[in-house]
């Protein structure tokens, strides 16, 4: 495969100096009860595993934990905003869940506490965690997929699907 | 909810694709893009030898990978009459972009025609004329009667000149060397047009008229050069969201120091450091920010000068750079204009003439002439004296040992479209030249630029300078035909409150006239209209890719082909030259452009013999063009033969930068940089200084009006939307975010008028009214806005004066207007995010 090794470089020096390791970048997650995704080439949409992501009683509010979903190899993350938005799950509707690969090209995306965006380190997009991961502003040709969460009466979340492509996969489901 | 496609899959690129040379049309970086095709019942697979990349596709891809595309690269089109599956994705091998895609190129494929996808659904398939009171479809045969019947009755009947003609003078769509000769050729040519403008703006005249005078051509250098460079100056312009990978591919690369393994190869002898960057501009825009990140607050200077300032600034800035003896000599005495130029009876309030508002002279001259201190410029611009000092150390003080330090500066709209255009310009290139930064490595004094250029016409000298005011021409009556390229005036031109008033008035006189004689045939129609006009009708044809504003008031609208469905040449930024190839049917039947023109010219050919005018018959003779490689040869290759469409295809994105120099072998040598041997584009290759004092905000009514209104409303784009959002319109991705034009406003303006963040707010003043969604931005100025340009909701002209400076160059940027609340948040407006568009980690 041919990379633009420029690019990756500048990627590696952006990374050091942005030190975003302190945010959502771990893509190393425990998943309980993660299901095999197989591709169903005979339905129109890909058939989603539901996932389990965690349970309400691990979130603290504005703080995003790390997940993975569909699979080990997706990284994202769920959030307690502590109020309702569309698209929100749980009691509250106010837990929503994110892939934190930035749509433009694939970088980790950090999130900002403050204004509660996603943001990228690699050419500046950020997306909006409390307006559906619309981009708020950048290079991105979509909005940022989100997962669409369940959460039963034990307040166990999870996922059973996305709502756009995630960077660097032509199926959702690998 | 934010829009979602709820694309889950995609098709795959198959290995044996058919693969093609695309260049993005949507700005004047022109990014190399490649176009994959392959017929609709096949798909590659996930195995490395099914798919175009060779890679295991069942496994997650790394960032920056080249193999994938996001749902907006993908589309069923058209291909030879077949339907075929359309990948178009950034190409990781052109040097212009090494594979970034932007928000507005990497929805190329998205924003073409599909009847299967059914995307773009506007785009115009037929020829429509007025007829039975509303817009039907005919033919080409009939659609180009009409126009030469019309056109040519009216010019014979008076003169060339009762023909207005609005056209396109770019590369990419809606232009490039093919189309605009084509144009150029009816117009400039078979007929000596000269009631003629240009796109956007309502004359045919350059935008830097100045740079040119000074022998200096407004791309000079490489796109390289801001990777080399010390200093980057961005005056007047906003890189990241209007040349998105130009900035982010060659500017921010230096400003994090990734660049000096480079600078230490090509600028061994000297010290190297990475870029420190100059901002200059009233508002401070998300490049600012960016770079910030990029290089560090330290490295950064943004200068938030007063709306209209520059020149005061640039001339202070000059001025403290001789003074401290940073100026090259050595240059100046080699290669530029050693006697001062006599001054005119009324400079410096005054230029020669109105061709001329400044005045092109020696370096000693224009220094004195020029001579601003830090100190009343800064009270000028608003900005601290020691600020403007530090502009000008970073531009021009020599490094450590004494070294010339390289800058370079890019200017674009925040000049062009801003107070006396002429003289700022050259105070701008006065600092370049002076500092001997046109032609060197790490220099260049460039218009950072809109779209894609690709001019290639017959003199133009007929037209004159200063070109006639067109738009004022049609306010008060003049003309009888309107030919329309490619021009949306209803949301991209000054005055346009009034403009558009009295466009509708005199093209409805016309409607009324085509209806009052239904039935009775093409004689009777013909009659009927050039009787309308004679009351002070217009008669408009509208050349379009989709039916506007402007050709919802035509009476006969035609089709255009856009790049990717014809063959089309254009160069970017730095001169580089690249055939974009067909890779689509245009929709229905569309056409190109010059085959367009092609058609009326033969149809007017027709028509003037038939009505025993053979002598004018045969100015339209030579439009024998079976497609649009024939109109290049017709045109561009007539003027450089090595450049053909075989040679360009080959070398594929890279392609090459103008001018030509010759062959080698197969490939065409270009030009990497203009003006390396010191040669400037002058009778004598001298380059010539600009003398031209500040003299306030020159244009008239402007001064008045920022006295009168409370918010100065400065506009521009967006990164997300292309300029008229002729095509994005339609991009649900894009109106999902902007359904409205925005207006940045400071927070505590908003308060103090009652407005919350996405309100609707009129914004008026004695020109006409507008309408946006309030947008909070903390770093807005108190009493200064920024509207969006252009929209289809909102159009900012509509409050922009019709004043322009001397050489009928609009002055968008300094408006002034008051804003009240109309309505709440508009329920389009309700789901979006109000968020800072800085980004913040
Ligand atoms: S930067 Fe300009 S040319 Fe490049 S992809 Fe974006 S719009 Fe197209
Ligand atoms: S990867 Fe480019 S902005 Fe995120």
């Amino acid at each position: 495969m041919t990379k633009c090794n420029r690019l990756i470089d500048a990627g590696r020096r952006q990374f050091l100096r942005g030190g975003m390791m302190a945010t959502a970048g771990a893509a190393v997650t425990t998943l309980a009860g993660t299901q095999e995704a197989k591709a169903q080439a005979a339905l129109a949409r890909v058939d989603y595993p539901a996932s389990r992501l965690g349970n309400i009683g691990e979130l603290t509010e504005n703080e995003p934990l790390d997940v993975s979903y569909p699979d080990d190899d997706s990284p994202g993350v769920l959030l307690k905003l502590g109020h309702a938005v569309e698209g929100g799950a749980g009691p509250d509707g106010d837990i929503v869940g994110f892939s934190v690969l930035c749509p433009h090209k694939g970088w980790y995306l950090g999130y900002n506490a403050d204004d509660r965006t996603f943001n990228c380190p690699g050419h500046y997009s950020r997306f909006d965690a409390e307006a559906g991961g619309q981009q708020v502003w950048g290079h991105a040709t979509s909005n940022l997929p989100q997962f669409n969460l369940r959460v039963d009466d034990d307040g166990e979340i999870y996922a059973e699907g996305v709502d756009e492509l995630i960077f660097g996969r032509l199926s959702n489901t690998l | 909810m934010a829009y979602k496609r709820h694309i889950d899959r995609l098709p795959i690129i198959p290995a044996d694709a058919k693969v093609q040379n695309a260049v993005c049309h949507y700005c004047i970086v022109g990014c190399g893009y490649k176009a994959y095709t392959w017929p609709i019942n096949r798909q590659g697979g996930t195995d490395p030898s099914q798919n175009v990349f060779g890679v295991d596709l069942s496994e997650q891809q790394p960032q920056d990978t080249e193999a994938w595309y996001a749902p907006s690269m993908y589309n069923i089109v058209k291909q030879d009459g077949r339907d075929v599956q359309l990948v178009i994705k950034p190409d990781v091998n052109c040097v212009v972009n090494s594979g970034l895609g932007s928000v507005r190129g990497a929805r190329m494929a998205e924003n073409h025609p599909s009847t299967v996808t059914g995307t773009q659904g506007h785009r115009l398939t037929d020829p429509l004329t007025w007829r039975y009171g509303s817009y039907q479809q005919t033919s080409w045969e009939d659609a180009f009667d009409l126009v030469a019947r019309v056109t040519a009755r009216v010019v014979m009947d008076g003169s060339e000149d009762d023909l207005i003609v609005s056209m396109f003078d770019h590369g990419g769509s809606g232009g490039g060397y093919e189309n605009t000769w084509g144009t150029g050729k009816l117009y400039f040519e078979s007929m000596k047009v000269k009631n003629v403008r240009i796109h956007n703006r309502p004359a045919y005249n350059s935008e830097v008229h100045a740079t040119r005078d000074m022998g200096v051509g407004e791309l000079n250098n490489a796109y390289e050069d801001a990777e080399l460079t010390d200093t980057l100056v961005a005056w007047g312009c906003n890189p990241l969201e209007c040349q998105t990978n130009y900035f982010l591919n060659h500017w921010v690369p230096n400003l994090q120091g990734m660049t000096s393994d480079k600078k230490a190869e090509l600028l061994p002898d000297e010290p190297q450091e990475p870029a420190k960057i100059i901002f200059i501009d009233p508002r401070r825009n998300v490049s600012v920010n960016a770079a910030e990140q990029a290089a560090g607050p330290d490295n950064v200077l943004h200068l938030p000068i007063n709306s209209g300032t520059d020149l005061a600034l640039a001339n202070a800035i000059f001025t403290h750079i001789v003074e401290q003896g940073w100026h090259d000599q050595d240059f100046i005495d080699a290669h530029t204009l050693r006697e001062a130029a006599e001054h005119p009876a009324e400079f410096p309030a005054k230029g020669a003439s109105d061709a001329y508002p400044g005045l092109l002279t020696s370096f000693e001259d224009a220094v004195e002439a020029n001579r601003m201190s830090l100190e009343e410029a800064a009270e000028i611009c608003g900005v601290p004296a020691d600020d403007i000092r530090k502009a000008a150390e970073w531009m021009a003080e020599p490094k450590e040992g004494g070294a010339r330090r390289r800058m370079m500066i890019g200017y674009e709209k925040g000049i062009i479209w801003g107070n006396d255009n002429y003289r700022t310009n050259g105070a701008i290139v006065n600092i370049s030249l002076a500092t001997r930064n046109i032609g060197q490595l790490g220099g260049g004094c460039v218009r950072m630029g809109g779209h894609q250029e690709g001019y290639f016409r017959p003199s133009e000298g007929h037209v004159g300078r200063p070109a006639a005011y067109v738009d004022q021409l049609i306010i008060d009556g003049k003309g009888g035909v309107h030919h329309i390229w490619a021009c949306n005036h209803y949301r991209t031109t000054l005055n346009a409150t009034e403009f558009k008033r009295i466009y509708n008035h005199r093209t409805n006189m016309v409607k009324e006239a085509m209806d009052s004689v239904a039935g009775q045939g093409r004689d009777a129609l013909v009659d009927a209209i050039v009787g309308a006009i004679a009351e002070g009708g217009l008669f408009a044809v509208n050349v379009d890719i989709i039916q506007n504003e402007m050709g919802s008031q035509a009476h006969v609208v035609l089709p255009a082909a856009q790049q990717g469905e014809m063959n089309l040449t254009s160069m970017n930024g730095e001169r580089r030259m690249r055939l974009a190839e067909k890779y689509m049917d245009p929709p229905g039947h569309a056409m190109p452009d010059c085959l367009i023109a092609a058609g009326i010219a033969r149809h007017m050919e027709r028509v003037l013999s038939e009505t025993g005018n053979s002598d004018y018959a045969a100015n339209f003779q030579g439009y024998d063009w079976k497609n649009e490689e024939d109109a290049f040869r017709d045109g561009y290759q007539s003027a450089h033969p090595d450049v053909t469409y075989e040679r360009l295809r080959a070398m594929g994105t890279n392609g090459f930068q103008e001018p030509p120099q010759g062959l080698d072998g197969e490939t065409i040598i270009g030009t990497d940089r203009l003006y390396k041997d010191g040669k400037f584009s002058t009778d004598d290759g001298l380059a010539r200084f600009m003398a031209g004092p500040w003299r306030g905000l020159v244009t008239p009514g402007k001064q008045e009006e920022s006295e009168s209104y409370t918010f100065l409303i400065n506009n521009g784009r967006s990164n997300l939307n292309w300029q008229n959002w002729f095509l994005d319109q339609e991009n649900e991705f894009v109106t999902d975010r902007w359904p409205y034009p925005f207006i940045e406003m400071n927070p505590e303006d908003m308060a103090e008028n009652s407005i919350e963040p996405g309100d609707l707010v009129e914004i008026f003043n004695g020109n006409g009214a507008t309408q946006a969604i309030a947008y909070p931005t903390e770093t807005a100025t108190r009493g200064e806005t920024f509207m969006l340009f252009g929209s289809p909701r909102g159009t900012q002209g509509n409050i922009v004066s019709k004043g322009v400076n001397e050489l009928v160059i609009p002055v968008y940027k300094q408006t002034w207007a008051d804003i009240r609340k109309i309505a709440d948040v508009p329920e389009a407006a309700r789901h979006i995010s109000f968020k800072s568009k800085e980004f913040r980690f």
